[in-house]
């Protein structure tokens, strides 16, 4: 808070920045260094640092030192049927700011039917005019046909995007069928993307609010009774097992239940490459207030999947956190206003979804997950920030405090208590879903491009400044794994020679497979030949024995196959 | 091993008549020693000393376990695919059944999509009939989804004795149905009181992986269980779970052959779901490493869907799951096809018939590999092979045990007989056995079936179309008592509330409508004219106070707090 030498300078070159003192947290560790930053960079770390005079100087009196918070999941000024989510990008980023987080990755929601690519222009526009802080972008994927394949193409080759997200819910809007969910990770696979899903039964949800509207349910509570967390578990299911049949990388968006998060840890376990993505909402409330009387009260925790109405899921959700079986978090900041969330007041399906938690979300985790002892100082980094930044490919310009990394860093006030409240919070809305709530940890300073946006409660933000940051494919801490199983994942067929015994008459009515154009030269009638032939009624058994080692067929990763195919068998010969 | 009680010189042997001396009598729950008495097919007397007419045939069992005959829950007999049929039809396949202990079978009717479900029960029917030596009784698959067969599946509950419907998840453009379908064909078998079958594969990665198979050029039977993972059957398993949960239908899954869907179904059923599994005589006898075999025949003589699963440690697994009860039946979904017909597929292994023997090796089989390892005791034995399937298809206990008043149904099993199963000495009229060459201990010595010998001292005696059509009523108590008390919890209420009056944002409606059921908004009309604040009845205050009442929720959902309660938000803005 003084100037390093001189006093007198009369112009402060606010490019240079030099904390002194600071603990520095990283995922990996945490040690005491002074830090130099110039031109938005980390230039400098160590003891006794040779800078420039009349540099400001932050004192951080041993304080932590945290790289700035990563929100990899926000969707500011969102559009809904004519109208518009409440933050946009210059309010939205300056919540973020506020709460210590110094990049954004916004969702890009190309209405279906439309070119992906405009809507990602689009976006970039609105952001490029409006962000506070650097931003990236993620594309969702709302219907699919060749086109859409060759924009997405583009987007990974061109635009800098590598994450594209599909829903399984949503039916007759946006809702992918397998087929569909199969071709797009097959693709996304090919072409280095991380897959994410919403994962949400949508056919059996639209049943289910159908039957909650004919009984007469037309309340916010319908929206949680008809959107039960088994329903976003079986998607999670489902979308793991596609995602290991097509060996594509899955990023599971908004964790919102136990049940969900359960089955993204047995995946892992069984060797998946999956990550899971709690939001500020999951990890810090509950679904119980769906029941409040106060009908937009209860409107506004109106998100899918929904908060579960089970009360100790936040702690559960912080737990798998801890532990590592869930990634990363984000906010899913998407808020509207009480006359917005109105056009629901008789039918909850109408209610426009979404939450506020981008201000919120690393005081959240720090409360509930490092005040409590579940985590240390550098996981909490880890699943704000660290892993987030790996995800996306930006690591160490993201995420890490490290010469040459991105001068993003926050001064963490472990002590600090507030408590939080739509009157004093920076989004534009009437109401935080974690309203009275008394958290313990703050930021203190925030520096976001190098500059100090946060000091002394005050913000000081400038709109137009984020940069768009590209993404490229192929991150390493998700496509190194891929990688070496797709080189395992070679299968062979069994060596025969041609079958040449009887055959059937059949009629080809019922069309039994989807792949009959796939077959192979019916016409051709091979002469028998016996040297070949490996097929034999009164067969001698020496031809099934064990197989040679170059017979052995390899098969895809993740298939739990003890004994060599087509060995051991106690099946020597055809009577 | 027989003998004419009394006087040997009667002229005329009433084989309605039957008595079995000296058994030690196995039921689900119990053993113990009696005599059991037989008329007319029906068990009259279970005792000692009991006082029975003269020159009744007796069997002297020496202490041998006489247990209730099996029930073959899943047969697919004489079974039309593509213009062929199944090579065992309902005699060679009940013959087959007798022969390995089991006196009950309950075949799949599968209509083709677009063929009535009546008709094609009657045509099964018909069949069996005909041909079946042993009592049977009908599933009907749900091969296609409307009106007419809602309609169709009602009949059949009410005036045809079916309360069981097989959905396929898998056979995409075929016999597949969506998860909406299948969520309302759950509804109409709840209603009804049935049980809801499912062949759990996820048919649409099923069709990707086939595609890219033999784009690869893979087209032997391998790429039949490689198109096939099992993550892809236990997917489906979860999904069925799902759907039923939210439909409170009880679920049976139907051939269980891999370690993850028997885990699946374990893990739902822990959650309280009414869920059975239902392994077959080939997953819990045999693997699928056979699929790589360098004889085609061989190889092809495996292919079944859901396929065998590769890795060698899965029978052994789900032999332990069915001992401790997290599966409970088992069928053999029998439905061999010869070589000739499966060479229909010998350049795409995708046009090879499904299906595979087990009929006749089910119940040696699981002695075997359950009751010899001491996995089970023989009352579970019991239990799995007879008991169980008796319950959860309503034919207890006229089926499935021993006790005064049910059938005459029995075997007298022998725990120590050896034998080696081959295609040279079964009864079904395949060429190959799947399980050839396995040497199993335990085998029927005796097997009793409408109060008649048909085995004995090794010799079949089975009659051609003895086998009576056993109809079996709705709402099965072992399955539905739980399903009734959960429908009386599952009431849901809505909060009350007063009109909510504030502003309103404007939408447009021009683009894509969220939500399906726009019908069900309730008067758009209305919004125009601005109603006047009352705030008398208003519940909606921006900086109000709630007062949060209980509302009963589903009783599937974990909800420990009780609802709205516990805010720690009491005012907006």
């Amino acid at each position: 808070m003084s100037y390093q030498g001189k006093k007198n300078i009369p112009k402060i070159t606010s490019d240079r920045l030099l904390i002194k003192g600071g603990r520095i947290v990283n995922d990996d560790q945490s040690f005491n260094a002074d830090i130099y930053m110039e031109d938005g960079l980390i230039k400098q770390i160590g003891d006794n640092l040779i800078v420039p005079g009349g540099v400001k100087t932050i004192e951080a009196n041993g304080k932590m030192v945290i790289p700035g918070g990563i929100d990899i999941h926000t969707r500011f000024q969102k559009p809904y049927r004519g109208t518009t989510s409440l933050d946009d990008f210059a309010q939205g980023t300056k919540s973020a700011l506020a709460g210590g987080t110094t990049m954004i990755v916004d969702h890009v929601f190309p209405v279906p039917g439309s070119s992906l690519m405009e809507a990602y222009d689009q976006w970039k526009q609105w952001a490029d005019e409006k962000a506070c802080c650097d931003y990236s972008l993620h594309v969702d994927i709302t219907h699919w046909d060749d086109t859409v394949k060759q924009e997405v193409d583009h987007l990974v080759k061109e635009k800098g995007v590598n994450s594209f997200q599909v829903y399984m819910a949503y039916e007759d809007y946006c809702q992918m069928t397998n087929s569909e969910l199969y071709e797009i990770f097959t693709f996304l696979a090919e072409r280095g993307g991380i897959a994410q899903i919403h994962a949400e039964n949508g056919e059996i949800i639209s049943k289910e609010q159908s039957r909650m509207l004919q009984i007469g349910i037309t309340g916010p509570e319908g929206h949680v009774l008809s959107r039960p967390e088994e329903l976003e578990a079986e998607a999670v299911f489902r979308a793991v097992t596609i995602a290991s049949q097509t060996n594509c990388p899955l990023y599971v968006t908004r964790v919102m239940s136990k049940s969900a998060a359960d089955i993204i840890s047995q995946a892992r376990k069984k060797g998946n490459v999956v990550f899971g993505e709690p939001i500020a909402a999951s990890l810090g409330t509950d679904g119980t207030h769906y029941w409040s009387k106060n009908w937009a009260k209860a409107a506004y925790f109106v998100t899918s999947p929904p908060l579960s109405p089970d009360p100790t899921t936040p702690d559960y959700l912080n737990t798998l956190l801890a532990s590592g079986d869930l990634s990363v978090t984000g906010s899913a900041h998407c808020t509207f206003s009480v006359a917005q969330k109105a056009i629901g007041k008789d039918d909850f399906t109408q209610i426009p979804e979404g939450v506020n938690g981008v201000e919120e979300r690393m005081s959240l985790i720090w409360d509930k997950a490092v005040t409590t002892g579940k985590m240390d100082e550098n996981m909490f980094v880890a699943v704000t920030s660290t892993n987030a930044a790996k995800i996306l490919n930006l690591y160490p310009r993201k995420g890490r405090i490290a010469v040459g990394s991105d001068a993003d860093l926050v001064i963490w006030d472990t002590d600090a208590v507030r408590t939080i409240t739509a009157k004093t919070h920076q989004s534009a809305a009437e109401y935080n879903i974690f309203e009275g709530m008394e958290l313990r940890g703050a930021p203190q300073v925030v520096i976001c491009q190098g500059k100090i946006v946060l000091e002394d409660g005050n913000l000081h933000v400038t709109s137009g400044v984020g940069r768009f940051i590209p993404c490229s494919p192929y991150p390493d801490f998700a496509y190194k794994r891929i990688k070496a199983r797709k080189q395992l994942a070679v299968l062979r067929a069994v060596p025969r020679g041609m079958y040449d015994g009887p055959v059937s008459e059949f009629s080809l009515s019922r069309g039994g497979t989807p792949s009959a154009s796939a077959r192979t030269s019916p016409t051709k009638q091979p002469v028998r030949n016996l040297h070949q032939s490996g097929f034999s009624l009164a067969g001698n058994p020496a031809a099934c024995g064990p197989p040679t080692p170059e017979d052995l067929p390899i098969r895809p990763a993740g298939r739990r196959i003890v004994v060599p195919p087509g060995g051991r068998s106690n099946i020597t010969s055809l009577s | 091993m027989s003998g004419y009680q009394g006087k040997k010189n009667i002229p005329r042997i009433t084989s309605d008549r039957l008595l079995v001396k000296g058994a030690k009598i196995v039921n689900d729950d119990q053993s113990f020693c009696a005599d059991i008495y037989m008329e007319d097919g029906v068990i009259k007397q279970i005792g000692e000393n009991l006082i029975v007419p003269g020159g009744v045939k007796t069997i002297d069992a020496h202490g041998g376990m006489l247990m209730p005959g099996g029930i073959d829950v899943h047969t697919r007999f004489q079974m039309p695919d593509r213009g062929m049929t199944s090579a065992d039809d309902f005699y060679q396949g009940s013959k087959a059944a007798l022969a390995g202990g089991t006196t009950m079978i309950i075949d799949h009717v599968v209509p083709e999509p677009g063929v009535s479900l009546i008709s094609a029960f009657e045509q099964w029917c018909e069949w069996a009939d005909s041909k079946s030596c042993c009592d049977y009784s009908l599933h009907v698959d749900i091969t296609e989804w409307h009106r007419g067969v809602a309609e169709e599946m009602e009949s059949l509950v009410k005036d045809h004795g079916v309360n069981s419907f097989l959905v396929y998840l898998a056979y995409k453009d075929v016999f597949q149905l969506s998860d909406a379908q299948v969520y309302e064909v759950f509804s109409v078998i709840r209603d009804l009181g049935a049980v809801a079958q499912v062949h759990a594969e996820n048919g649409d990665i099923v069709a990707e992986e086939q595609r890219r198979i033999l784009e690869q050029g893979i087209t032997g039977p391998e790429g039949h269980v490689l198109s096939r993972p099992e993550e892809v059957e236990a997917e489906a398993v979860n999904r069925a779970v799902t759907v039923a949960n939210q439909t409170n239908c009880p679920l049976y899954v139907t051939k269980v052959m891999s370690k993850s869907a028997a885990d699946v179904i374990a893990q739902a059923r822990k959650k309280g779901t009414v869920v059975y599994g239902e392994p077959t005589t080939a997953s819990l006898g045999t693997d699928g490493s056979h699929y790589w075999s360098k004889n085609w025949a061989k190889a092809a003589a495996y292919v079944t869907s859901p396929p065998l699963s590769p890795d060698p440690t899965t029978p052994d697994y789900l032999n332990s799951l069915l001992s401790c009860g997290d599966l409970q039946v088992t069928g053999s979904a029998h439905c061999p096809f010869n070589t000739a017909q499966r060479a229909v597929g010998k350049d795409d292994f995708t046009l090879i018939p499904e299906g595979v023997n087990g009929t006749e090796e089910r119940m040696s089989i699981i002695w075997d590999k359950s009751v010899v390892t001491g996995k089970m005791d023989e009352n579970q034995f019991v239990a799995v092979t007879s008991t169980n399937a008796a319950k959860i298809f309503n034919l207890y206990p006229r089926k499935g045990r021993i006790a005064v008043g049910s059938d005459a149904d029995l075997v007298l099993w022998d725990p120590d007989v050896t034998k080696i199963i081959s295609a040279k000495s079964h009864n079904s009229t395949v060429e190959y056995n799947i399980f050839e060459g396995l040497e199993v201990r335990g085998g029927p010595l005796v097997v009793i079936s409408q109060g008649k010998i048909v085995l004995e001292e090794g010799n079949l005696h089975v009659t051609e179309g003895s086998g009576r059509f056993v109809a079996r009523k709705p709402f099965p108590d072992y399955v539905y008592k739980r399903i009734k008390a959960r429908s009386r919890m599952a009431e849901l209420r809505g909060v009350p509330r007063g009109l909510y009056d504030g502003p309103v944002c404007e939408v447009s409606i021009t683009p894509k409508v969220m939500t399906p059921v726009s019908s069900a908004k309730t008067s758009p009309a209305k919004q125009p004219n601005q109603p006047v604040r009352n705030l008398h009845q208003s519940g909606f205050s921006l900086s109000g106070a709630q007062v949060d009442d209980n509302v009963p929720r589903r009783n599937t959902q974990r909800i420990v707090a009780p609802p709205g309660g516990r805010a720690n938000i009491t005012s907006l803005g």
